[in-house]
């Protein structure tokens, strides 16, 4: 992480940028000619839990803000997306047997008449497209004002955004009547006219999934390297410090908090067009920690272990639940424990610390990467 | 909201719930007071109290069918053997977590929480190996069943009187424990100046090592307890490990006062609003009042004034 810009700053920008053809080169020739669509498809989602992954390199790697909310944002971007196609497959044609036409079915159950005026601006795509942004933006927003300019940080924010995820789902499951309850919404058709649910949509869409992870690695990248990012480091090591040299810590981190949230939801609202519904089980406390184990595996301080660490635990979570169904709650407890006390730094530690050195010896100035278990100020760690 | 009850009616109202909600108290304190030692007061963050709790509950469990199956002689006393048994078993487990675990990890304390978190998925699918993914219940000895009426309306259940009485005794042992004896001055000392304490010949890993398994322990007293207002399933503890933390952090996280206050506070507001509205939306406004709240006032309700 700490990048030194005198010497080796081509060898980095080299070696970052080869990692990102690698990954795309991964993403869009092998594993669509490798595998069959079904299990392209399960990619996708997987890489869809990416964007949470990389939200939190950027917002617990770089700036030291541990979220266990990020499964809110994930929900509300994908709900957002969800709310849009379940507008569209309720067409009062497609409804006609119920009772009040025109409406989604869940509404119509729960005996309501009209359509709620939060869902009327979903008819359209754009206004959709920009909620699925904008709207967990400005919950991360609020959120993190309230927070951060009371310098509340640490293992209290933890906690706080975990109570929001368990209210985020208690809210969702118990307003059936306008979310579908714990179902979700589901049975989602069409986007725009074009059915989301053959074999070739789930092609398109997995190569629509991977372009924008890849867009949003280099843009985290680009965020990384500004000095926006050196400012973000610094405040993750040396709060204090960067607050006395006169800069308003607050707003690095409020920002940072936003950008994580906007990747989650855009993480989610792919999650909907691939998977076709959207429910609370991926919002609440369990889910939201999960993916912060998916960037912890891959490696806190990474961008692109992030991805391949989701991409593993979520093919090893499958796997496991395939055959092993009960091995996998233990595999997982064991992943958290092993990747706090063994590997702080993750699967891209691991290759930093002991497959670099060797692809490269040759290449002189190279800064070694300090073993960077995110320092805790002793302030805050003896309270 | 009260359209439709006579005052009398109101009055009888708010006295059931104030007295069921005094239960979730209960329930809510003797997790709390564990997790205030543990967060409150070693700064560790300990996601898998819940399932302390839980060892405790199933603790009882097997003692109960044990005791009606080898000596029915002692059942209406087994509550008291199973308590003590519960508190052994998850001290003991609290220690040795503690050693193979915590102490590596105290100056990081959001890893901790992982690493916890992790602890509790491995205990939740080893208590669903162990005891099935079922809900378990214990048969409760006579004298703790039935209720008291206190006026023609108003009821209480016995099992609930003996939770509370339970929970006020066990608070006044921890007070006394932590704050008049000299165990418990080491303790607070090392807390508070971690390496002065050392300084003056406190033996600091060792009272980290039973400061931990005290409140593991008191965890496993309060699933003890649990399980005679509620059943026990594999995934309880995790239904209350958020509720409990908002809790401690409420009332101010080092201040064992303020963590029975707020817990106070928070279960008697959820279980009024739960008769008049339906339990998610009581849920969801206890909740978003509390992190409200917190917002406007991190440090919680009452502070501990420590020089640093």
């Amino acid at each position: 992480m700490t990048r030194n810009p005198q010497n080796g700053l081509l060898g980095r920008i080299d070696g970052d940028v080869a990692g990102i053809l690698l990954l795309a080169a991964l993403l869009v020739v092998v594993l669509p000619l490798g595998l069959d669509i079904f299990r392209l498809n399960m990619v996708g989602k997987y890489l869809t839990y990416a964007f949470v992954a990389l939200g939190l390199v950027l917002c617990w790697g770089s700036a030291g803000i541990l979220s266990l909310g990020q499964g809110i944002f994930f929900g509300i971007g994908g709900y957002c997306m969800a709310m849009f196609l379940k507008l569209e497959a309720s067409s009062p044609e497609a409804t006609k047997i119920q009772s009040t036409p025109g409406i989604p079915d869940f509404m119509d159950w729960n005996q309501l008449t009209a359509l709620p005026w939060f869902w009327e601006p979903f008819h359209s795509l754009t206004f959709s497209i920009v909620a699925v942004v904008a709207v967990p933006a400005l919950l991360a927003f609020i959120v993190g004002l309230a927070m951060f300019k009371r310098r509340v940080g640490g293992v209290y924010f933890a906690i706080i955004t975990q109570a929001f995820a368990a209210i985020l789902t208690i809210l969702i499951v118990g307003q059936q009547g306008y979310t579908g309850g714990i179902n979700g919404i589901t049975d989602l058709r069409t986007l725009k006219g074009w059915d989301i649910r053959t074999d070739e949509a789930k092609l398109v869409l997995y190569f629509v999934n991977a372009a924008l992870l890849i867009g949003c690695i280099l843009l985290c990248l680009y965020v990384r390297r500004s000095k926006l990012g050196r400012i973000l480091v610094a405040l993750r090591d040396k709060e204090d410090r960067v607050r006395f040299s006169g800069y308003d810590v607050a707003n690095f981190k409020i920002f940072v908090f936003c950008f994580a949230a906007a990747l989650s939801a855009v993480g989610g609202a792919m999650f909907t067009l691939q998977v076709g519904f959207m429910s609370p089980s991926f919002v609440g406390i369990v889910p939201s920690i999960e993916m912060v184990i998916y960037c912890a595996v891959g490696g806190r301080l990474s961008l692109l272990g992030a991805v391949y660490g989701t991409l593993l635990v979520n093919w090893a979570k499958t796997m496991l639940s395939e055959s092993f169904p009960e091995l996998w709650l233990f595999a997982m407890g064991a992943l958290f424990i092993g990747v706090v006390m063994v590997f702080p730094n993750g699967l891209a530690g691991l290759y930093q610390q002991y497959i670099a050195p060797r692809l490269r010896r040759p290449t002189v100035g190279r800064t070694t990467i300090p073993a960077a278990a995110p320092i805790i100020p002793p302030h805050t760690a003896a309270d | 909201m009260f359209e439709g009850y006579s005052l009398a009616e109101l009055g009888s109202i708010f006295a059931m719930q104030g007295f069921a909600g005094l239960i979730l108290f209960s329930v809510f304190v003797l997790m709390a007071l564990g997790l205030a030692i543990i967060f409150g007061q070693m700064g560790v963050i300990n996601m898998a109290h819940g399932e302390f709790m839980i060892l405790g509950a199933y603790v009882t469990y097997l003692c109960s069918n044990f005791i009606s199956s080898t000596a029915p002689a002692l059942f209406p006393a087994y509550f008291f053997i199973a308590m003590i048994l519960a508190f052994v078993a998850s001290g003991a487990l609290g220690m040795l977590v503690e050693w193979g675990m915590i102490r590596f990890l105290y100056r990081r304390p959001l890893d901790t929480l992982l690493a916890t978190w992790g602890l509790s998925l491995i205990l939740q699918q080893v208590f669903r190996s162990v005891f099935g993914a079922r809900e378990v219940g214990v048969v409760l000895p006579d004298w703790l069943m039935g209720s008291v009426a206190v006026t023609d309306t108003i009821e209480v259940p016995i099992n609930g009187l003996f939770v509370m009485a339970l929970t006020m005794a066990i608070t006044v042992v921890i007070y006394a424990v932590m704050f008049r004896s000299r165990w418990g001055q080491g303790v607070r000392a090392v807390m508070q100046n971690r390496t002065m304490a050392g300084a003056v010949g406190i033996n600091t890993e060792k009272v980290d090592r039973y400061t931990f398994g005290l409140g593991c322990g008191i965890a496993g007293v309060a699933g003890s307890a649990f399980t005679m207002v509620g059943s026990t399933g594999p995934t309880s503890g995790q239904l209350y490990i958020v509720d409990t933390f908002l809790v401690v952090v409420f009332g101010g996280a080092q201040s064992l006062v303020g963590t029975i206050a707020s817990a106070f506070t928070i279960s008697q507001a959820q279980s009024t609003m739960e008769f008049f509205l339906s339990g998610s939306t009581a849920k969801v406004l206890t909740l978003l009042t509390v992190v409200v709240i917190l917002m406007l006032r991190p440090q919680g309700l009452f502070v501990l004034k420590v020089r640093r």
